[in-house]
Order: C-alpha cells, then sequence, then structure tokens
C-alpha cells in the first residue's frame, strides 16, 4: 500500500488531467467519431472564430487573470512587507484565515448584494445622501470591463495568497534581515522588498500560477459578477457545452483549448513582467534609495486588506439576512420584518443537493487524505522525497484550466460509460481537493521532531505502532485542517460538478450558480449561506476536536 | 565464526558522506561501563549513535559491525535493536500522560499490572502520584528522570545517549548524571555516551574517544 501510494497519487493527479486534454484536443480538430466526426479538420476553430465578441471576451479572459493576479501579488507583498511582526498584522491574520473556507460564489453573491444598484450599501446610502427612491440604472455588478468581477476575485485570492506567503515566511527568517535593511536606512516595504521578497517569492510562485491560472479562466464568480455583453470566454464555454445542440460541442471543445491558450498566454506575460519587475529592483537597490518614510503606504494597504476582508464579511451577513427577510424594499437599509419562509419553503428541495455536496466533499477528502498521509509517511520511512518534481505534479490540476480538462474529460467519461456516476464525480472532485490537502499537510508532517520517532522505534514500538499511537496523534490537528481544506475545496466546485454530473447531481456550488440567472435574493441567500456554512462547520470540527481528544496536554494546545 | 564479548561491540565502523570520512571507531563497552564519545558540534558524533541505533540518514553510508551481547545488530530494523535513547530533550510524548508514556514502552504484554510497573518505575525516580500528569507540567529535571524511566522499563540491552545532559541547568545536571549513570551500572548496561562537555566524560568514568576536528 505505502510503496504504490506516490505512483498511486501521481496518476491520480496527472491522468484525469491529461485525458481530460487529449479528449479536448480530438473534437477540436473535428475528431468526434461518437458525434460523427470522424477525420480531422479545423472547422471546429473556423466556427468559434465567428462567434460574435469572442476576441473581446478572450481579452477578458485575459486582463482578468493578469490585473487580479498583479493587484493581489502587490496587497500581499506591501502587506507583509508593511506589517508583518506587528500586532496589526495579527490582528488581520485572524480576520483573514477564515475567509479561505469561503465558497467562490458564496462570496461573489455576497459582494453583488452588496455593491449592486439595489444592494445594501446603496440602501444605507439612500435616499438621505442619493435622493435615489429607486435603484438607479447602473452597471455596477456585471459591468463591461469585469472590474467588479475582479474585485470579488482579488478580494478572494487575498487570503490564499497571503496564508501561501505567511507559510513560507518562516523559512526565509525574515526578522534579522530587515532590521539589518532597517539599520542601514531602509523603510520597512523597501527593506523587505529588497531583502526578503527575492527569497520569499520563488516559494509562492506556483500558488501565484494557480490564481493566474483560475482567474483567467474562473467560470462561477464570472457567471455572478463578470460582464454579459460579452462575458468571458469561460462563461461562454460553459453555454456551447451544454447546448442542446450537440454539434457545438466540436466548437467548445476548439474554445476550450483556446482557453488553455490564454493562460499558457497569462502565464507568460506574467514570466516577463517577473523580469521587468526583477530588473527594476536590482536596478533600485543600486540607487541606494531608502523610501524611509513610508507610512501613508503601509496604511494604504492595510486599508486594502481591511477593506477587502470587511466587503467579504458585511456581504456574506447581507446574504443570510436576505434569507430570513420579508418584505425588504428599496431604500430601506433592513428588512420591515423577518420571516423563516423562505427557508421552510427551501427546504425540501435543499436535502439532495446538501447530500450530494457533503457525500462528493467526504468521499473526495477522505481518499485525499488517505492518499497524502501515505506519500508522506513513505517518505519518513525510506528518506526518499519527491523534490520539486512532485511539487509541480500537485500543482498541474490547479494550473490546467479547469474547463479546458475538465470538458474533454467529460468526453472521455461518456466515451467509457461512466459519465453521470457518483464515482466519476468523486474522482473530479478528488483531483481539485488533492493538492490542496497534500500542500496543508506536507508542511507539518515533516517538520514533527524525527527525534520522537526515534524514541519510540528504539522503545521498541513497530513503524505501524510508532504510526497509530505517536504520528497520528500529534499531528491530529494538521490532519484534521487538511480535512477541512479539503472539503471547503470540493463545495465550492461548482463547474467540474456541473460537466461531470451532468445535472444528475446537484450540489449547493451548481444550484446556487444556477439560480444566479433567476435573481431571487431571498433563495439565493439560502443556497449560499448553506455553501457558506457547512465547510465552516468543518473548520470549526477541525479546531475543536483535537482540543477535547487533547484536553489537559498543555503542549497539544497549538499556538494560534 | 566471530566471537565476540558481552556488551556493545564496535567493529571496524566507519561512516561516510560521500567520498569524506566522518567517523573511524573500534570499541568495547563492558556491560555497566560507559564510553565517551567526545567532539565538537559537526564531528560526526550524533551520526555515529543514529548508526548504531538503526537511524542513519540514507545521505550517509556505513560500513562495520555493532554487536551487542555476542549478536550482531548491524541489519536489524531499529526497534528490534533494545538499544534505549536519551537525548537532550526528554521527549515526552506531548499527548500521552507522563504514566502513558511509561505504558508505550512497556514489553510485558500483561494489562492491568502495566500500570503497577509504570507506577513503581514513576516512585522509583521520585514521581510518585505523578500518572496521570500532562508531560507539560512536569519541571525539567522530573521530565529528564520520567524520560530515563521510560528507557528503562523498555528493557534496553544497552544506552545510547546523545547529550542528554547539555540542556540541564548546573545543580540538576550533577543530580541527573549520577542518577543515569547508577541506574546503567546498577543494570549491567553498556553506555555510548556523545557530549561536548568535558565535565560528562570525567563524571561517566569510562573510556573516552576524541573524534577531534571536524
Amino acid at each position: 500500500m505505502l510503496r504504490a501510494a506516490p505512483a498511486l497519487t501521481i496518476s491520480v493527479l496527472l491522468a484525469p488531467v491529461a485525458f481530460g486534454l487529449l479528449a479536448t484536443l480530438l473534437p477540436a480538430f473535428g475528431y468526434l467519431p461518437a458525434l460523427g466526426g470522424n477525420g480531422f479538420s479545423l472547422a471546429p476553430f473556423g466556427q468559434l472564430f465567428q462567434t460574435p465578441g469572442l476576441l473581446r471576451s478572450s481579452f477578458l479572459s485575459l486582463a482578468t487573470g493578469l490585473i487580479t493576479t498583479l493587484v493581489a501579488v502587490i496587497v500581499v507583498a506591501g502587506f507583509v512587507a508593511g506589517w508583518s511582526h506587528t500586532r496589526v498584522f495579527r490582528r488581520l491574520q485572524h480576520l483573514l484565515s477564515p475567509l479561505l473556507s469561503v465558497p467562490h460564489a458564496a462570496a461573489a453573491f455576497g459582494l453583488a448584494f452588496l455593491l449592486a444598484p439595489s444592494g445594501w450599501l446603496m440602501r444605507v446610502a439612500s435616499p438621505e445622501l442619493t435622493g435615489f427612491t429607486r435603484p438607479p440604472d447602473w452597471l455596477i455588478v456585471n459591468d463591461p470591463l469585469g472590474l467588479t468581477m475582479m474585485a470579488g476575485l482579488i478580494a478572494k485570492e487575498l487570503p490564499f495568497l497571503f496564508l501561501v506567503t505567511l507559510a513560507a515566511l518562516p523559512q526565509i527568517a525574515p526578522r534579522g534581515r530587515m532590521a539589518i535593511a532597517a539599520s542601514l536606512g531602509y523603510g520597512r516595504i523597501a527593506g523587505f522588498l529588497h531583502v526578503v521578497w527575492p527569497q520569499l517569492y520563488p516559494q509562492i510562485r506556483l500558488a501565484v500560477f494557480a490564481v493566474l491560472a483560475y482567474a483567467t479562466s474562473v467560470v462561477d464568480v464570472a457567471v455572478i459578477l463578470g460582464p454579459t455583453q460579452p462575458a468571458p470566454l469561460s462563461v461562454r464555454l460553459v453555454h456551447f457545452m451544454n447546448d442542446p445542440d450537440l454539434s457545438l460541442r466540436f466548437m467548445a471543445s476548439a474554445g476550450a483549448i483556446l482557453q488553455l491558450a490564454i493562460t499558457v498566454g497569462a502565464l507568460g506575460l506574467w514570466l516577463l513582467l517577473e523580469r521587468l519587475a526583477g530588473a527594476s529592483m536590482r536596478w533600485l537597490a543600486t540607487t541606494g534609495q531608502r523610501f524611509s518614510s513610508d507610512n501613508a503606504v503601509r496604511l494604504l494597504l492595510a486599508g486594502i486588506v481591511v477593506v477587502s476582508a470587511m466587503t467579504m464579511f458585511v456581504g456574506l451577513s447581507i446574504l443570510a439576512l436576505w434569507s430570513i427577510a420579508g418584505n425588504w424594499q428599496f431604500p430601506d437599509a433592513l428588512p420591515q420584518s423577518l420571516t423563516l419562509r423562505t427557508w421552510e419553503r427551501q427546504l425540501p428541495m435543499l436535502g439532495k443537493p446538501v447530500a450530494v455536496t457533503l457525500a462528493a466533499g467526504m468521499v473526495s477528502t477522505l481518499v485525499a487524505l488517505v492518499l497524502a498521509i501515505a506519500c508522506l509517511e513513505r517518505e519518513a520511512r525510506t528518506g526518499k522525497t519527491g523534490g520539486n518534481r512532485a511539487l509541480l505534479f500537485l500543482y498541474v490540476p490547479l494550473l490546467v484550466p479547469q474547463i479546458a480538462f475538465v470538458f474533454g474529460l467529460q468526453l472521455f467519461f461518456l466515451a467509457t460509460g461512466l459519465n453521470a456516476g457518483f464515482a466519476a464525480l468523486s474522482l473530479t472532485h478528488l483531483v481539485f481537493v488533492l493538492p490542496y490537502v497534500f500542500l496543508s499537510l506536507s508542511d507539518p508532517w515533516r517538520a514533527l521532531d524525527g527525534r520522537y520517532l526515534q524514541v519510540a522505534r528504539s522503545l521498541g514500538a513497530t513503524p505501524n505502532r510508532i504510526f497509530w499511537s505517536i504520528r497520528l496523534p500529534m499531528l491530529l490537528r494538521p490532519v484534521l485542517a487538511a480535512a477541512a481544506v479539503g472539503f471547503a475545496v470540493s463545495v465550492s466546485l461548482s463547474l467540474p460538478t456541473l460537466l461531470i454530473g451532468a445535472g444528475r447531481w446537484p450540489t449547493l456550488a451548481t444550484e446556487a450558480v444556477a439560480l444566479s440567472s433567476g435573481g431571487d435574493r431571498r433563495i439565493i441567500g439560502v443556497y449560499a449561506f448553506v455553501q457558506l456554512v457547512l465547510p465552516a462547520l468543518c473548520f470549526a470540527l477541525a479546531t475543536l476536536v483535537p482540543a477535547i481528544i487533547h484536553a489537559g496536554r498543555r503542549d497539544m494546545q497549538g499556538v494560534s | 565464526m566471530n566471537l565476540k564479548p558481552t556488551g556493545l561491540v564496535l567493529d571496524k565502523v566507519a561512516i561516510r558522506l560521500g567520498q569524506r570520512v566522518l567517523v573511524e571507531l573500534s570499541a568495547t563497552i563492558p556491560p555497566g561501563e560507559v564510553l565517551t564519545v567526545m567532539g565538537a558540534s559537526g564531528s560526526g558524533k550524533s551520526t555515529l549513535l543514529a548508526f548504531v541505533g538503526g537511524f542513519l540518514e540514507p545521505a550517509f553510508s556505513a560500513s562495520g559491525s555493532v554487536w551487542l551481547d555476542g549478536q550482531e545488530i548491524t541489519r536489524l530494523p531499529a526497534h528490534q535493536r533494545r538499544l534505549g535513547l536519551l537525548f537532550q530533550d526528554p521527549l515526552l510524548f506531548p499527548h500521552m500522560s507522563v504514566g502513558g508514556n511509561l505504558v508505550f514502552a512497556l514489553r510485558d504484554p500483561a494489562g492491568a499490572s502495566r500500570r503497577e510497573l509504570a507506577e513503581q518505575a514513576l516512585a522509583e525516580a521520585g514521581l510518585e502520584g505523578f500518572f496521570e500528569r500532562d508531560p507539560a507540567t512536569l519541571s525539567g529535571g522530573q521530565k529528564a528522570r520520567a524520560a530515563l524511566m521510560r528507557v528503562l522499563l523498555s528493557k534496553p540491552r544497552a544506552l545510547l545517549l546523545d547529550e542528554p545532559f547539555s540542556k540541564l541547568d548546573a545543580a540538576l545536571k550533577q543530580q541527573i548524571r549520577s542518577f543515569v549513570f547508577a541506574e546503567a551500572r546498577s543494570r549491567g548496561l553498556p553506555v555510548l555516551l556523545v557530549t561536548h562537555d568535558r565535565a560528562d566524560a570525567d563524571a561517566a568514568g569510562g573510556a573516552i574517544v576524541d573524534l577531534g576536528e571536524a
């Protein structure tokens, strides 16, 4: 079992992506015998390029990815530079961490309910400040430039990049370096960017790439917040893929390949940006500029982080409020009454999506956990690590745009008769859950003091006994935390669920995104709230269970 | 046939990192006696201990053999060597009670009497009534004694000590040192001690090997 673990893990990560890409590539060039495509041709691409607004859609996707990632990286770098090791930093860290578990769709709905012309901010300001007694006819949400969509993505990716950065930071030992830079007269931010960032960035680089790949091809956030005339490429592809006219599948495949090209192009441009930024920093270092008074910039950065986090919290609260709102007319800041009627009506319909969400989440998380633990335990017993190559494998499913291989995977499952089965759904979830589970677990696993294990061996305990009675109990907290992260990832997966489940396996994520077109805020509030609560409960359990099991053991109580 | 004396025997042990030889040593440690291996940090003394204990990292290569009471143990898995290990930290398992730590080490399978054996060992170390205590609440000296009793309950046939006194303050160091050596002597255990502290070597009273500069 242990010996097979690395190979099995790598196949789980790579095989679906490889088969999926292949099964996207063939129809893109006209080959899909099931639908009568027996030869190769460029017709699907010809058809694709004749779609109106395609160039604009493609450009939107590219720009969204680059701008979102750039802003998120700058804010995270600047915030860590300006505030690390301060009390403000610790406070904001506690504020940002729980946001990691918020599903993308729920976060996007929260933002929409806050910013829309009939949203809560406008209600608070109206009519006293604005004079509006009915919502203005403004395109704030779904604006043609996609600004709200980018804001939503940034607010959601900030906590992720922030926590990844935070995990990498201790290995750089930044305090001493920053003290030296400060003693040479450099301001906090300049000192950090000169002496810490060059070593820190390579550690978080793959995560940045994952954000970039995600933001160029995101579907759920784009459906909820993004432009519609035209929509970003990925959103339009989903329409092609679900079109009853099966002949559109060829064009959809070609579109998926175009999406892949756009993501690769964005990565290429990003690499260029990296070089430019690196060269500028090296040049700046030769000038000896100190930037010693950077308080204004520091305040601005902290402000952005606070506003972005508060926006999420307020938006999610409004979402919950809508689910229990009675009559709530514009421009009232609060509903006239509260009622459980929406919940009562939706409860019978919630059963299946909740059950499917729980089942897919638990199965994929459990399998991911077993695979990750088996790999790490084998590594510990044999002393062989996978090194950087293994890390890249883990990131493959996060770097290839979901839509580019999941659509092919759907065709592949169709051809093999596996489609629309629960096993296919769980396997697809596993592909996305496994990297996050592995990445969250590997650091604490490797950080356990190996001398505990040597002592246990010398006391006569077999490796298996050590695993069950020393390693696993001592690592209970990070194991459960990794499980909670994995479960949260599964709960938020909408596109893969939609495509692979083929409508037969509705989850909270697919239902919530489907509801966005109807626009009933009360019903959306119910679904998004439940989608939000499930992972949050999981994180709560992941904190509570170790605290109970290890009650009365001071050194097992964790730090945070 | 290679007839070895009782005790712990290192026969032409050599440990290499790449081409570089870190340690070369042949030694016999009779029951109840201490061999002290001295050297600065980086001299390879901890690596020697890891080799004898069966924990050598794959980056190192080693030749020679280790014998315990006439039996070769060089290729035995670590948990079958019956070598008691003590580090500079007591390393009591933080998720178990003090008593749980001791019970974990017991070899005798008998159920009910296991707790009694652990209680007895605690009493022997002046830790009467500590069975249910959280290890984190013990003082440094109490932890060190609990760790030693844990090792002794596993009925080792030799002790490997890796700077076990270096983190204790001066008064405590004396006390724990004589406690450890007295227990080893009374049970007839050969002891391999690595340290950079000359006072440890003097207190041990046995032979001294100096690995010199790295």
